[in-house]
């Protein structure tokens, strides 16, 4: 099937515009990159010079990887719910858009935002770690096997929160346990970069590629589930077709 | 082609043929047909349940009809042709479903990009034109009156210049003044030639506003011009009141050639079955003078599409 990139882009625009408008999805989208960057922080900051040999086999930076699993299913988990709690749902899919371009402008405008956050936060610690932290600290803590993990796996995990995120909103009639049910979803994500970050699952570069080509399948089908799951006649009326 | 007198296109820009919805075993709608020519106003009138919205919702692809067959801007409707048909026709639904922290023109920019409009911006300008919110065209949505929002929603339906433009309930919450700009709209649409499909429960506005008019209580009970639905339903009568009773109403009224029956409707109050009231009302009043009555009034009796629609309402399918 052809995407028109023009409804795309409509959808994607006009997301973004109620992104920035909507306090409590920006408040939402602000906090948990808080919550996963400044407990790490303080950590680092406290180790000294003598500390910092175990940390070159440990993975703390892919504790971050967090951000990316969870900021976006906050987003996502409103995408389709919202539009129908405040009634302009129906008024959308009354234009000539398919559902999976529609699902797609959703997840873009997600996306967009949720990696923004994510690298921009993994940056900023990054130079936080590089003044602040005593010397050698940065070195041990910064390697580019973990820097290539961060930079490969923060889009991968988005894109596979994202799509189980906008599945529950196309499921449940209320936003909130819409929210609820998509922040549980990501939490074996979460659960897997926290222990991979604290050496309690040692990962390679085996398991690395293996969990890398799972997540893209994952974030391929995701897209088709999605739009198999968006039912308009149930999400209108209410009533199963 | 064209209706003699009407100027509108007699080629169906939608028509329905047995059309029904049923959710399980519950009937939203069932066995509506109907045909609308281009440039008619079409009044689409139930009570609440009476699947008024549902039968849009299916017009508009919204829905799969479970039974019968339908054409919508010349084109069937089945799941192939869904896209291409929402690009001919657009919807107002009921609640106008703005993104309230985005402004207006945001809302109109973005449904202008959903429906591939060309050269966007003149075209929201003159939606804006239509609905006279230019003025308002960089608030904010939430910050608009309810009528202000509907006339928002109304522009954004304007947008794609649709072949057939289905109003859902336009003026339902609206306070009078707000209702009758919108009515004012409508009007003007109907002169720049658009088909509306107006769902109404307001007898008042599908009279005023209306070529044609369909009565749907689940199944259709009728359609018609709302002069030819009450010619049908009712006797056409004439009132006639007099100071004081008469001594022999029979032999005064039945007298008169174009009168067929006659009853009491209250002291010195008369209702005249007729055949044809211009013809009869003179007869009469010579009948009366004759007969040295004193008359306060002869009047031709007036039913309102209300009472076509009380009438229609309550008779249950399949004998009205």
């Amino acid at each position: 099937m052809s995407v028109n990139r023009r409804l795309v882009r409509a959808i994607v625009s006009k997301e973004l515009r109620e992104f920035r408008r909507n306090r409590t999805l920006a408040a939402g989208m602000a906090i948990i990159p808080l919550v996963f960057s400044v407990q790490p922080l303080i950590s680092v900051f406290a180790l000294t010079s003598s500390a910092s040999g175990p940390l070159r086999h440990e993975h703390v930076l892919l504790y971050m990887l967090g951000i990316p699993a969870l900021v976006p299913s906050l987003v996502a988990s409103y995408s389709i719910v919202g539009e129908r709690e405040q009634g302009t749902l129906e008024p959308l899919l009354t234009t000539p858009i398919r559902r999976e371009e529609l699902l797609l402008g959703k997840a873009l405008a997600t996306f967009l935002p949720a990696i923004a956050v994510a690298y921009g936060v993994f940056a900023l610690f990054l130079v936080c770690v590089g003044v602040f932290a005593k010397p050698g600290v940065a070195s041990a803590l910064i390697r580019p096997s973990d820097l290539l993990a961060q930079v490969v796996f923060t889009p991968l995990l988005a894109g596979c929160s994202i799509w189980i995120a906008i599945v529950i909103s196309t499921r449940f009639n209320d936003v909130r346990v819409a929210q609820q049910l998509s922040t549980v979803a990501s939490l074996p994500a979460v659960a897997l970069a926290v222990l991979v970050a604290l050496n309690v699952i040692q990962p390679s570069l085996r398991t690395a590629i293996l969990a890398a080509v799972i997540l893209l399948v994952l974030n391929r089908i995701g897209w088709r589930v999605a739009s198999l799951m968006f039912d308009r006649e149930r999400l209108i009326t209410g009533t199963k077709s | 082609m064209t209706d003699e007198g009407t100027g509108i296109s007699s080629s169906p820009a939608l028509s329905a043929n047995g059309l029904g919805k049923r959710f399980g075993s519950r009937v939203a709608f069932d066995d509506v047909s109907f045909e609308i020519g281009y440039g008619e106003v079409f009044g689409f009138l139930g009570p609440n349940g009476a699947g008024k919205t549902t039968t849009v919702r299916t017009l508009g692809t919204l829905l799969t009809p479970t039974a019968g067959s339908a054409t919508v801007a010349g084109l069937p409707l089945i799941p192939d042709n869904g896209v291409e048909i929402r690009r001919r026709i657009s919807i107002m639904p009921e609640s106008p479903g703005l993104y309230l922290r985005l402004t207006v023109l945001e809302n109109l920019q973005c449904f202008a990009d959903l429906y591939e409009v060309s050269a966007a911006r003149d075209r929201i300008d003159q939606a804006l034109q239509a609905v006279h919110l230019t003025e308002r065209a960089h608030d904010t949505c939430g910050s608009l009156s309810k009528g202000l929002k509907q006339r928002v929603a109304l522009a954004r339906a304007l947008l794609n210049d649709p072949q057939v433009l289905f109003l859902d309930e336009p003026t339902s919450g609206l306070d009078p003044v707000a209702a009758r700009e919108v009515h004012e709209l409508i009007d003007g649409l109907r002169q720049r030639g658009v088909t509306i499909f107006l769902t109404t429960h307001r007898l008042d506005e599908a009279e005023r506003l209306c070529d044609r008019v369909a009565i749907l209580n689940t199944t259709l009970r009728t359609v018609g011009r709302p002069d030819q639905l009450r010619d049908e339903l009712f006797a056409r009568t004439l009132n006639v009141r007099t100071v004081s009773p008469l001594s022999n109403p029979a032999d005064v009224f039945l007298g008169v050639e174009s009168v067929s029956g006659w009853r009491e409707d209250g002291p010195s109050t008369y209702v005249l079955t007729v055949t044809d009231p211009a013809l009869a009302a003179p007869g009469v009043t010579r009948a009366l003078v004759k007969a040295d009555a004193d008359v306060l009034s002869i009047s031709v009796s007036h039913h309102s599409l209300e009472d076509v629609y009380l009438e229609l309402i309550d008779v249950p399918a399949g004998l009205s």
